[in-house]
């Protein structure tokens, strides 16, 4: 499992941090940072709700 | 399995014009979920739009698509589904687009009840020209053209679509992300027009103008407001003030389709 962020497309909207619900994400200045990838529940809600195609979450 | 959203992008397009935040993203992934569970063909399938930041959506999906004049998508759309009945035609704008510059057509399109899928998103303003107020911008509310707030009263985008005679309506928001995808395939499979209302934030435009302090508080006020329309069968109109109907808001399903009706009309002039 791993959460990829797709750098050249985060815009830093910070809705992915929001709406995570296990606080798993991280603004790290205008750029979103996977800070505690151990606690992610594969979700999918920060893949699902970001405007940017820039946060994806492979399960396999 | 993260979500193969690239399958139906045009290559290189990425990153999007958007701004961030921009719930036109979050509906453009919508679509794409939809169009994917219905198993549309790219070249059986149109994308049509006018103009404004809504309107740049078709360019960046690999299907045959038009980017045509301001408020204009929808006639465009529906020369396109006459000449070529057989092909799936989605058409996708903003609220300026749909319902100002282009609510003639908006109506029309839904009193014909020609089957085509109608996404509008609706952020309320002008995105793509700076904020000036559009029909749908609340009564009240600041835009760069109503500095003292906007004395206008609002249109109600989906109750305009019924009474047009569209016969799908649908409404979420685009806070309201996997409810997105449901109605649009909802609306592609009906026959007929379909109307699926997305309300939708602006932060650059109407964020800043009206007080929220981020996307984030634009979002948790869609959330707040919207009602399933199921809920709200139990609330008092006290309880309703100032909320939103979300879900499947009208269907009918014996209202004579336009191609239909148009193919009949050939084969009578043919004298069959
Ligand atoms: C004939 C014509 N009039 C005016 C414009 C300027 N214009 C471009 S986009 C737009 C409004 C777009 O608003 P909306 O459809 O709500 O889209 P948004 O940008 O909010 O997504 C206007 C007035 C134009 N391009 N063409
Ligand atoms: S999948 Fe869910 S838990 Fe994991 S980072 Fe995304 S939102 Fe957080
Ligand atoms: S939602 Fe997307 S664009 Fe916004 S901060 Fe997260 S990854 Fe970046
Ligand atoms: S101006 Fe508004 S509608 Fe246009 S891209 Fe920016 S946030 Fe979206
Ligand atoms: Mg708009």
């Amino acid at each position: 499992m791993s959460i990829e962020v797709i750098e050249r497309y985060c815009k830093g909207c910070s809705i992915c941090v929001e709406f995570c619900p296990k606080n798993v994400l991280e603004m790290d200045g205008f750029i979103v940072k996977v800070a505690r990838p151990d606690d992610c529940i594969k979700c999918m809600q920060c893949e699902l709700r970001c405007p940017d195609f820039a946060i994806k979450v492979h399960t396999d | 399995m993260a979500y193969d959203y690239e399958k139906y992008l045009r290559p290189g397009k990425l990153p999007h014009i958007w701004c961030p935040g921009c719930g036109h993203g979050i509906a453009m992934k919508g679509l794409i979920r939809a169009i994917d569970t219905c198993g549309l063909e790219k070249n059986n399938t149109a994308i049509v739009s006018g103009i404004g930041c809504a309107s740049r959506l078709p360019g960046y999906m690999d299907f045959c698509t038009l980017h045509t004049a301001h408020g204009r998508a929808a006639a465009f759309a529906t020369g396109i589904k006459m000449a070529r009945p057989e092909m799936d035609v989605i058409v996708v704008g903003g609220d300026g687009d749909g319902t100002a510059i282009g609510g003639n057509h908006f109506i029309h399109a839904c009193r014909r009840n020609i089957n085509m899928t109608y996404i509008i998103l609706n952020n309320s303003i002008y995105g793509m020209t700076g904020g000036q107020f559009s029909p749908c911008t609340p009564t009240g509310a600041m835009a760069s053209t109503t500095p003292y707030g906007n004395p206008d009263p609002t249109f109600d985008i989906s109750k305009l679509a019924i009474g047009a005679g569209a016969t799908f309506v649908a409404r979420t928001t685009s806070f309201h992300a996997a409810q997105i995808d449901k109605l649009i395939a909802e609306g592609i499979k009906h026959k007929g027009m379909s109307i699926i209302e997305i309300l939708d934030d602006c932060p650059t435009t109407y964020g800043r103008r009206n007080k929220f302090r981020s996307v984030i508080d634009m979002m948790k006020r869609l959330k707040d407001i919207a009602v399933p329309v199921a809920a709200a069968g139990k609330m008092t109109a006290e309880q309703l003030e100032g909320k939103i109907l979300t879900g499947v808001l009208y269907k009918e399903e014996n209202k004579p389709e336009y191609c239909e009706q148009y193919a009949k009309l050939i084969a009578k002039a043919k004298g069959a």
